[in-house]
C-alpha cells in the first residue's frame, strides 16, 4: 500500500516540485535490479519527459554497474538511484542535468556501502538558466563492516542567470574507520574573462558560451553505450538556454 | 586603417582615457609605451570591446567603419586582433577546436566558406612549426598549464592563423624570455610586417622594439598621447624615463 506523498519535511524531497509530485502520486514502486555476483550492469536514463524515475540496485559481490543521466525534460524531473554495494562492487554515475524557464530538475542518490572493497564514483553537472532549479543530493552511506571504501563525488552546477538556484549535497555518513570518501562541490557561473576571450578571436557570444559549457560537461557520458546520443542530446539542450 | 579620435573611457566609474587621439596607417606598426596605469591596457581592451570598459566621448573608425559600434566578435572578424597580456585559460576546450571555430566564424561573418578539417589543420600545423609549438599543444585545453611564455607563443599562434589586418599586441613581451622573446619578434614580422597590415605594440619595455622596429613610437600617460617620435623616442625613454619626457 502506498503511504502518502512526500512534503517537503520529508529531506529527500525538500527541493522537489510537491504540486507535481502530488499529481504523479502514487508512483509505481521503484524499478529494482540485482546485479549478480561478478556481473557487469550498465543503464542509460534520459529524462526528457518530465518523468519521476526511481531505481533500486544491488550490486553483488566484485559486480559493476555504470549509470549514465541525462536529466532536461519536462517541468519537473527526478532520478532516484538507491544503490547498495557488496563486496568489492564498483559503482559508477555519470549525470548532466540542464534546465532552463521554470524547470526543476534533480537527480537523488542513497549510495550504501555495504561491505568491504566496494568502490563507488559520482559526477554530477547541472547547467541552470532562467528560474530553473537544479538539485543533487548525494549520500554516501558506509557501514560498519565496509572498511576500504573507496567513494568519489564531484558536484558542479553552472548557472546562467542570477535567478536559476542550483542545490547541492553531497552528504556522507561513515560507520567504518579505513575509508577513503572524497567528495567535491562548486557553483559558479561562466567565467567572463574566458567568454570575452573567446568573442575576441570572432566567436559570437551565445557560441562561445556553448564552447564553455560543452566542455564544462563534457567526459560525463565517456564510455556510456549510448555516448553519443547522450552527447547530442545535452548540446541540443544546451544551445537552448544560450 | 585605424583613427582614434579624442577618446574618452571609463572602467567602471574611474575616468582612464582622457581624450587619446592616434591614427595608424596600413603598413606601419606603432609602438605605445607609457607608466603603469596610464590606461595602454585599457586602449586595447575598449578597442576590442570588452565589456565594462565604457567610451564616454570621442570616435574609433576602422577602414571607415565606425568600430565603437561593433560586437567583439564583429571586430575580430573586421580584422582586429587583441593579443592579451594574459591569455584565458579555457579548461576542457582544445586550441585546435577554439581556433577552428574562431577562424570559420570570422569567415562566416565576412561570407567566406568555412575551412575543412584538414584545411584548417595544414594552417595549424604550419603557424605552429613557424613558432616553435607542437602539434601535441596545440591539441590541450586552450593555455591550461601553458607557461608564461607558451601563453605567449600561444597568442602568436592565433594571430597567424586568424591572419589579422590589425593587431594590438598588449604587453606580448611580458613574462618571456630572450629566446621566447626572439621567436616572438619574429613572429610578429613575418606575420604582420605587410604593406597591408598595421600593428599597435604595448609596451614597457625597449626590448622588444629591438626585433619589432616601430615606425612610430608614442608616449601614453594619464590617458593621453603626451609625445610621438620614431623609434629614438624608445631609446630615449629607456635613458631617461617617462617622468622626463610625458610631463
Amino acid at each position: 500500500m502506498n503511504r502518502s506523498a512526500p512534503t517537503r519535511h520529508d529531506e529527500a524531497w525538500r527541493y522537489s516540485d510537491i504540486s507535481a509530485v502530488e499529481a504523479a502520486w502514487p508512483l509505481a514502486a521503484p524499478e529494482s535490479i540485482i546485479v549478480p555476483a561478478g556481473g557487469n550492469f550498465a543503464r542509460t536514463i534520459l529524462q526528457d519527459a518530465g518523468s519521476i524515475h526511481q531505481l533500486d540496485i544491488a550490486i553483488g559481490k566484485g559486480a559493476t554497474t555504470a549509470i549514465h543521466v541525462l536529466n532536461i525534460g519536462g517541468d519537473y524531473g527526478r532520478v532516484e538511484l538507491n544503490i547498495t554495494l557488496h563486496e568489492g562492487a564498483d559503482f559508477k554515475l555519470g549525470a548532466v542535468q540542464i534546465g532552463g524557464g521554470t524547470q526543476n530538475l534533480e537527480i537523488i542518490t542513497t549510495v550504501t556501502h555495504a561491505e568491504p572493497k566496494a568502490t563507488s564514483s559520482q559526477i554530477v553537472r547541472s547547467v541552470l538558466a532562467g528560474t530553473a532549479i537544479g538539485t543533487y543530493l548525494g549520500k554516501v552511506a558506509v557501514a560498519r563492516d565496509a572498511q576500504l571504501t573507496d567513494s568519489v563525488q564531484s558536484v558542479k552546477a553552472m548557472l546562467l542567470d542570477r535567478s536559476a538556484t542550483a542545490n547541492a549535497k553531497p552528504e556522507l555518513e561513515i560507520y567504518a574507520d579505513d575509508v577513503k570518501c572524497a567528495h567535491g562541490c562548486a557553483i559558479g557561473e561562466l567565467d567572463a574573462m574566458g567568454l570575452f576571450y573567446l568573442q575576441a578571436r570572432g566567436i559570437a557570444p551565445a557560441d562561445a558560451k556553448k564552447l564553455m559549457l560543452q566542455a564544462f560537461v563534457a567526459g560525463v557520458f565517456d564510455g556510456a553505450a549510448d555516448e553519443e546520443m547522450l552527447t547530442d542530446a545535452a548540446l541540443k539542450k544546451l544551445g537552448e538556454l544560450v | 586603417m585605424l583613427q582614434i579620435t579624442n577618446l574618452h573611457a571609463n572602467v567602471g566609474d574611474k575616468p582612464i582615457l582622457k581624450g587619446l587621439t592616434l591614427s595608424l596607417n596600413a603598413g606601419e606598426i606603432h609602438a605605445i609605451m607609457g607608466p603603469n596605469g596610464a590606461g595602454k591596457s585599457t586602449l586595447g581592451y575598449v578597442l576590442s570591446g570588452r565589456p565594462g570598459y565604457e567610451v564616454t566621448e570621442g570616435s574609433v573608425t576602422f577602414n571607415g567603419n565606425d568600430l565603437l559600434a561593433l560586437e567583439p566578435h564583429e571586430r575580430a572578424a573586421a580584422g582586429l586582433f587583441l593579443g592579451f597580456q594574459y591569455p584565458v585559460e579555457i579548461p576542457g576546450v582544445s586550441n585546435v577546436q577554439f581556433l577552428r571555430e574562431a577562424l570559420n566564424a570570422q569567415r562566416k561573418n565576412r561570407g567566406e566558406a568555412p575551412l575543412s578539417g584538414a584545411e584548417f589543420l595544414k594552417v595549424a600545423r604550419e603557424q605552429a612549426g613557424a613558432l616553435g609549438m607542437d602539434m601535441d599543444m596545440l591539441k590541450r585545453p586552450v593555455n591550461v598549464g601553458f607557461s608564461g611564455g607558451e601563453k605567449k607563443r600561444n597568442e602568436m599562434v592565433q594571430m597567424g592563423i586568424i591572419n589579422p589586418a590589425l593587431a594590438i599586441l598588449d604587453e606580448t613581451d611580458s613574462g618571456l624570455d630572450i629566446d621566447a622573446l626572439r621567436t616572438v619578434g619574429d613572429g610578429i614580422n613575418r606575420i604582420m610586417r605587410k604593406p597591408d597590415k598595421a600593428v599597435l605594440l604595448i609596451t614597457h619595455y625597449q626590448r622588444l622594439l629591438d626585433y619589432v622596429k616601430p615606425d612610430f613610437v608614442h608616449v601614453l600617460a594619464d590617458g593621453r598621447i603626451t609625445r610621438t617620435g620614431g623609434a629614438e623616442l624608445a631609446l630615449e625613454l629607456e635613458r631617461d624615463g617617462y617622468k622626463e619626457l610625458a610631463a
